[in-house]
Parts: C-alpha cells; structure tokens; sequence
C-alpha cells in the first residue's frame, strides 16, 4: 500500500508535520512521506472578499500536481478554509476519493483570542486529519461521540472526540484498505 | 455506530449556483444523506418523482421560477416536504414571506456549519415526529370507530350513504327515527367520521335531565351558583368545545330552555349559570328526537325558529319493521356479541324462531331485538336458540300481528311453495306465476331465509 502523502500548504509553519506524521503511521498503520518539494500556490483559491480560501479549488490543485501519485494525500494549512455556502470549514476530502486538505488555522486557541496552547492544537491537528483521511476512505460521519469520524461543527466538538475510530469504523476502514489493495494487485 | 445507518434521510439542494450545489451535496453526503441536485426549479419538479424528500434546500433566488414560487408547487405535490431556504442577505424579506407559506426555516449564505447541521437535525426530528403523530392518529381512528351498523337493507344503506355525506361537514344533523332505532349509534359514526373525530362527542339526553338541572347541566355553574354547587363546573357544551354535542330528546325540553338553545346555538357563545363571563365553544350538533315536532311547533309546545335551526339535515332512521330483511344478520351480529360476552357456544338460530323474530313487529325496534336475543341467549342450549327461548310477547303476537292479512297469507303460501321445491327459486317463481325478480324482493320483503 502506498504512503500517505503529507504536503505543506503555505502559509505554514515549519515544524506542523512533525509529530503528526507518526501519529497518522500509528493510527492507519500505513507510512507516511512528507513531500514539499513541490509548492503548491494557494493564491488562485484566495477570496478576497470573504478573506478566506476556497478548500474545494486546493484540492483541485492538489490532484492536478500529483496526478500520477496513487496513494492517499493529505495537505495541511494555515490558511482559513471555506465552501461557498458556509463561513468556514475545518477541513475537506473527497469521499471515498484521494485527497484531503485541513486547515489548522480555527484548531489554534489564539484564534479565539485565548493563549496558545501547542499541545491542543497538535492533538486537533491529529483528529482533523485522521476525518478527514477517514473520509478519503469511503468513512461517512458517525453518530458515536467519541469517534474521530463524528462531525464536528466547533472547536469544542473536537475536543470532545478521541482521536481514533470506533470499533464499527475501524472495521468499515480496514475493509476499504483490504479492497483497495485487492485493486491494485488487479 | 455510522450515520448511514439511520434510514438513509434524503435530500433534495435546489441552487442555480453550482458551487453551491457542489459544496453542500459533498458536505451532506458525508453524513450519510441521499442527495440530489437540481439547478432549477424544472429539474426539481422532475426529481419530485424520485422522493419522496425529506428535506428539500431551496435558493430562493433563481433565474426563472425562483423559490418562492417552487415552494407551492413543491407543497402541492408532497404536502409533507420539508423546506428550508437558502437565501443571500438581501433577500430576508422573502425568507420571511417563505415562512408564512410554510417552510420550515431559512438560512443566509454563508451558513455557520454548526447552524446547518442543527438546523437539518430538527427538520428531521420534527419530520420523523409528524410522521409518527400521523401514524397513531390513525391506528386510534381505527380503534375509536363506534359499533358496526348492522343491515343491507336499501333503507339503511340510505342512512348510511347520507350519515357519510354530512359527516365531513359541520352542518347540523337531526336524527328522527323511533326509539330503539340507533339514534345515537348514527350520530356516534357522523361524529367519527367528521373531522372533529379527535374532540369529544358529548351526549345529553334532555329527556332524562329534570329540567332545573338541564340548564346547568349544558352551561355548567360557577361555585355558589346555587345551592350545593361547592365547585365550578363546567358543562356540556363547554366540554364539547372541538366536537360534537349530541342532543338526544330534544323535542322534550322546556319552552324556557329552547330559548337558551336557540342562542347558544347561533351564537356558540354562553355563560355559566351564576357567572357573567362569556364562554366560546366551537362545537358541532347532532339532535335526535322521536316526537313529530311538526305537530310541536303547530301546537307552540316547541319554537319554530329553533325547529328551523336544527332541521338542517335530516336522517331519517326506518323501524326495523319496514327493513325485515336485516333482521337475520342482526340476530346473528347480537348472538355473536352475547355467545362472546357470556362465553357460551350458542352460534345460531333454529329456523322456526327466526321465523318468530321475522313477523314479530318490533314496536321497540333494534333495541328490542337485542334485548330479546340476550335473554334467549341466557336461557338457550347450546347450539342454537330455539322458540321456547323466546319470550312470550314474541310467539304470541304472531297471530295477532299479521292474521289472515292478505300479507300473512301471502308470505305462508310463498314459504310453502319455496320449501316444496327445496328453494329452487325459478321453479317456485314459475308456479307462483311471478317472475324471479318479484320472487327474490317478496323474499327481502318478509325477511325469509332458506331453512
């Protein structure tokens, strides 16, 4: 099975991918590589008006630049995400598809105007980016609470979920991994 | 457990824009939604066919038909379809319009992601519990529906085909018939299948009240009104208030209390005896009476404008002797009634006391009948009723009754000619010298029923 893809999306501090990517190797039991040899520009998702990136357009452009990778990518931001119907969004994957983009810009307290706290955000950071992926997988939301794949809508909803699948999840992804490596033998 | 198990909701995003349509069909398939898209109103009235929806996004501003106007159409073909609209800032005016007309909520673009995945949740609580509310309404329907109405007759199948007319209607209904003929039961099946069905149908019988009583009876009386009346009580009409009120009797009451009547009834508006507050009640009558009020009003014993005021519709309930033919398929419905009430296996009746119960002219008509048949189950040895079951009145009014009528002579010489030719009915017509349809309505007529 190929690594999980890990690509920087500026703006974005250096050091954000670190310890995630080890968490992610733990939770998927999959490697991960982190590529940011290629820059992906944000620029052209940008509105100016709402002061915000449209998540759906970096995806676009995410697929475009690694159109001959064929594993599962993950891009990680500081910029503030948004789809044109709602104000924001903490981050967005194709279902059942390659690519996710989060955003860790609303994950950080000094957003709310509150000091900052690295470890909350690493752990935000962690159970964004595990949905998200989760999503890539064919996961849909989960009604359990604790679950990594319940929709959060606040801050305070991410706070409360644990950072892994429930069992019911576990086993829906396991299933999606089998039959995406019986795929590629075929 | 993953939201995909819960019954798969659907839903159906109207928007022109596609980014729009895109990013909420992406963001609502994630958590396990059926979703569509439809880019305007003409392709959302073809989807209609593929719902039915539970929960349906609508831009209100679209080029052509705009939301609006896709709301009624919408409402018009699923009644039940839960609408919430999408507008911009500027359009909050026709949210609100939107509203009035029925839609559920409406959001501004852009959405606060934590208000839309709320907002959807309630749509489809509230959905889920209407549906469910629907649901028991009509499983207590079913179980609120008053006893059959026993008899194919022509005459009762009349009563019944009017009894069902008037029934969706909020007219006035008298019910005239003679006693013991289901007066009530009639009015009990108007109410039932009247939309006032889920209220009470109060029943007074005013000829059973002592007129003193009557007035407080209806109207109720506040505490201290008079003497022993410790607390307020409310009265019929007030209880009626949603229903029916079923006035049975009415030809009886007191010229003072038909006054009364008369006002409430036009006004729907009245006070507590005692009290000075005026009380409104929204209420359907239904009067029974046995008495030919014609002959009340011409003698001034009952007021003609009240007479007008309840005679709106009438029903008119046979005598059970002008309908014989339904009286084997009553006897049958009582003996089932008592064999299951008394636990015993009587299940029929010898065709010699049926042909009693026949010709017995019933002045107390159904009532009678089921009296007749309780005490001849008491009595009877299992399995059938037998004439020696029936009381006295019943096997000595036979000859009485009919005589050496041209009738009675009649019905014996056809039950003679049927019998001698074990029922063949073109044979017995043949020698009778009447045709077959003749036959078979003489059959009806005298109630006879092959042995």
């Amino acid at each position: 099975m190929p690594p999980i893809l890990l690509v920087p999306i500026p703006p974005l501090r250096p050091d954000a991918l670190a310890s995630l990517a080890r968490q992610l190797e733990r939770r998927f039991r999959v490697p991960t590589i982190t590529d940011g040899s290629k820059p992906v520009d944000p620029t052209p998702a940008f509105d100016a008006s709402r002061y915000q990136y449209y998540s759906s357009l970096l995806l676009s452009a995410l697929l475009r630049l690694y159109a001959a990778y064929d594993g599962k990518i993950l891009a990680v931001t500081e910029a503030d995400l948004y789809i044109p119907v709602l104000t924001f969004v903490f981050g967005e994957a194709q279902l059942d598809g390659k690519a996710a983009v989060v955003s860790i810009r609303r994950l950080d307290e000094r957003f709310y105007g509150l000091p900052e706290r690295a470890s909350l955000l690493e752990e935000r950071l962690l159970k964004e980016a595990v949905h998200e992926l989760g999503h890539t997988y064919g996961l849909l939301h989960c009604r359990q609470f604790e679950c990594v794949m319940h929709s959060s809508t606040v801050v305070e909803e991410i706070d409360l979920k644990s950072s892994s699948f429930c069992p019911e999840c576990a086993r829906l992804l396991e299933k999606r991994k089998k039959k995406n490596r019986r795929t590629e033998i075929d | 457990m993953p939201s995909n198990n819960q019954h798969r909701s659907s839903l159906l995003v109207v928007d022109d824009e596609f980014v729009v349509r895109d990013s909420l069909s992406k963001w609502f398939r994630q958590d396990g939604y059926r979703v569509e898209t439809a880019e305007d109103a003409a392709a959302a009235l073809r989807l209609l066919d593929k719902g039915p929806w539970d929960i349906v996004l609508l831009d209100i501003k679209m080029p052509g038909m705009g939301g609006l106007e896709l709301q009624k159409r919408i409402k018009e073909i699923d009644p039940s379809a839960t609408i919430i609209m999408i507008t911009a800032f500027a359009s909050v005016e026709s949210a609100v319009q939107a509203l009035k007309e029925g839609a559920f909520d409406y959001v501004t673009k852009p959405v606060d992601p934590d208000h839309l995945s709320h907002l959807v949740q309630n749509a489809l609580r509230q959905k889920t519990l209407s549906t469910e509310n629907l649901r028991l309404r009509e499983q207590m329907s079913h179980l609120l529906t008053p006893d059959e109405i026993v008899g194919d007759s022509p005459e009762m199948r009349k009563v019944i085909e009017l009894a069902s007319s008037v029934a969706q209607t909020d007219t006035t209904v008298m019910i005239r018939g003679e006693s013991g003929t289901g007066k009530e039961l009639i009015a009990r099946i108007i109410h039932a299948n009247s939309p006032r069905k889920f209220f009470p149908i109060i029943a007074v019988n005013c000829g059973a009240v002592p007129e003193g009583l009557l007035e407080s009876e209806l109207f109720g009386h506040e505490k201290g009104a008079f003497t022993g009346a410790q607390y307020r009580r409310k009265g019929k009409f007030e209880l009626a208030d949603g229903g029916t009120i079923f006035l049975d009797e009415v030809g009886t009451i007191s010229p003072r209390m038909q006054i009364q009547l008369l006002r409430v009834i036009e006004s729907r508006h009245f006070t507590r005896v005692g009290g000075s507050e005026s009380i409104k009640s929204d209420f359907r009558v239904i009067c029974a009476t046995n008495r030919d009020l014609e002959q009340a009003v011409k003698e001034g014993s009952f007021r003609e404008d009240l007479y007008y005021r309840l005679n709106v519709f009438t029903v008119s309930l046979p005598p059970l002797r002008e309908r014989r033919s339904d009286i084997p398929a009553l006897i049958q419905h009582f003996i089932r009634k008592y064999a299951q009430a008394m636990n015993k296996a009587v299940s029929g009746i010898d065709p010699s006391a049926l042909d009693l119960l026949v010709r017995y002219p019933w002045p107390g008509n159904v009532r009678e009948l089921e009296n007749v048949i309780e005490r001849a189950m008491v009595l009877a040895t299992p399995p059938v009723i037998k004439p020696c079951d029936l009381p006295f009145q019943v096997v000595q009014a036979q000859p009485a009754a009919n005589g050496d009528s041209l009738e009675a002579v009649e019905r014996a010489h056809i039950i003679a000619i049927l019998n001698r030719n074990n029922w063949n009915i073109t044979r017995s017509a043949g020698i009778l010298g009447i045709d077959r349809v003749t036959l078979y309505n003489k059959i009806a007529k005298y109630g006879l029923k092959r042995p």
